[in-house]
């Protein structure tokens, strides 16, 4: 069973969003990783760069496949988890910790079409 | 759906919380967590497949010799000609009429005329009916050993550890015997079947074993300290060590020749008429137009099965086996392009045009970077 912290916010595509004021932290879930597997690289966006919804914003390599990381919410990029580089294994062990990228919200409005994790466990279980 | 056949370890597995995959239409682990994570302990340490879905089968009689003789690229007498070789195993390909890959195998000399031959699991059907119709004429029999399994342990450490277990469980004169095995040696005793090869670029063992001692063989070996480790790590631990596998890097198409196996085949002495060996002849004389090679990308992103390389603008082959080297943490893969091709290339991946180096199609051999 992987985990889905009712603290987050989540996407139909996978990744989980930390809102702190007009800041969304993004990462992928718990389940995303597991499917993945080995994550060995992180292909991340420009910081100042601007992603629309939906937009695609890095690519996650794992063993197995190469997956679009796509943003859950318009914006634009104001960091990113540099660290991911030499260790992007992290995202694997602890993947609500292990963020990818940061990105202002456009519209603030944008937050409500984000799945709870009620939700987003609904979207887990159809798979 | 069919049912997914299972091992006789398969519970273990699963009480490991390993992930299972379809394999040839076996249920299979494809790691145990981290495939990463077992590569490296395999590298560095000691690690274990449960290899129980390969098709073990025993061949015997006065004609076998001259069977395999037939039926295989490489030469059996390269093994089978003095009391000094008994036990020793051999790596071929058996081909079809035009030359073309059905399957590569390991068959073991056991003395007299008897061996046992490992092939892949995936190849069963179509392996096992090839063989038995080339048997026709000559005075052997060959048995499927169905309720054979094998597990492979393989590291650095594997080999000290499965001598100890020998000792301890077989008794003392058969850990002297293990531990004087050479390698591409195989060692009997009652039941059990010991092989010093493996899949993996690292010394080791293949133990084969009737299938009721398969799975307390298995939990001996984790108290041991032998890691379990899946197909994924398999994978890669072979790729780096430029072993190849049949479906991607070796076909019902491709020679060996055209595979970078050329060492595998016996064309000496030319009175040996196996089974392909005209087409092999033949591009023998006038060249092969294609070739297998290693690919180096020296950057992110990883190679996959079937991405196309470029010279020049021009498509000159693909990759056949690509993947994530945990060893070099970087991507390699193999891949067969055009045999005037020398120089290096480029790999579409994603859209994109990247760069690689081509090299011969070995990465690492017993834990060291090549």
């Amino acid at each position: 069973m992987s985990e889905i912290p009712a603290t987050l916010k989540y996407s139909n595509s996978h990744e989980w969003i930390q809102l702190s004021d007009d800041i969304a932290t993004i990462g992928i879930t718990d389940h995303a990783q597991a499917l993945l597997g080995d994550i060995v690289f992180i292909e991340l966006p420009e910081v100042g760069e601007h992603i629309s919804e939906d937009g695609e914003c890095g690519v996650v390599e794992s063993v197995k496949a190469a997956s679009d990381l796509f943003a859950p919410i318009g914006g634009e990029v104001v960091e990113v988890n540099e660290n991911l580089g030499d260790a992007p294994e992290q995202v694997n062990e602890t993947p609500y910790e292990a963020w990818i990228l940061k990105i202002k919200i456009d519209n603030a409005s944008d937050i409500d079409n984000l799945l709870d994790a009620t939700q987003y466990q609904a979207v887990v279980d159809a798979e | 759906m069919t049912k997914l056949l299972k091992t006789p370890i398969n519970a273990a597995h699963l009480q490991a919380g390993a992930k299972m995959v379809d394999f040839g239409g076996w249920e299979m682990p494809l790691h145990y967590g981290s495939q990463v994570e077992e590569h490296h302990t395999i590298r560095n340490h000691a690690g274990m497949f449960d290899v129980s879905h390969m098709v073990v089968s025993d061949l015997i009689g006065t004609g076998a010799a001259d069977y395999l003789s037939k039926l295989l690229a490489n030469d059996i007498a390269r093994i089978n000609n003095s009391n000094a070789l008994i036990g020793k195993a051999l790596y071929s390909c058996m081909l079809n009429e035009e030359g073309g890959v059905i399957d590569d195998l390991i068959v073991y000399w056991m003395g007299g005329d008897r061996y046992r031959i490992v092939t892949n699991a995936a190849t069963r059907e179509n392996d096992l009916s090839w063989m038995n119709s080339v048997l026709e004429g000559f005075d052997a029999t060959l048995t499927e050993q169905s309720k054979v399994a094998m597990v492979a342990v393989q590291g650095p450490e594997a080999r000290e550890l499965v001598i100890a277990w020998g000792a301890d469980k077989l008794g003392a004169e058969v850990g002297k015997d293990i531990k004087s095995l050479e390698r591409f040696f195989a060692t009997e005793y009652d039941g059990w079947f010991i092989g010093r090869t493996g899949y993996t670029g690292e010394d080791g063992f293949e133990v084969m074993m009737v299938e009721d001692k398969a799975t307390l063989f298995w939990e001996e070996m984790l108290i041991a300290g032998v890691k379990p480790c899946g197909l994924g790590a398999r994978d890669t631990l072979r790729l780096e060590a430029g072993m190849m596998l049949y479906g991607s890097d070796l076909d019902a198409v491709t020679t060996p020749l055209e595979s970078a196996l050329s060492w595998s085949v016996g064309l000496d002495p030319a009175e040996r008429r196996f089974i392909g060996r005209e087409l092999l002849d033949e591009q023998k004389e006038r060249g092969v137009n294609r070739k297998l090679v290693g690919v180096l990308l020296d950057g992110r992103g990883v190679m996959r099965d079937h991405q196309k390389l470029f010279f020049g603008g021009e498509q000159v082959g693909e990759i056949t086996s690509g993947g994530f080297s945990p060893t070099l943490n970087r991507t390699i893969a193999l891949a067969r392009i055009r045999a005037d091709v020398t120089e290096n290339c480029e790999v579409e991946m994603r859209g994109k045009m990247v760069p690689v180096i081509i090299q011969r199609p070995l990465f690492v051999r017993n834990g060291q970077p090549i």
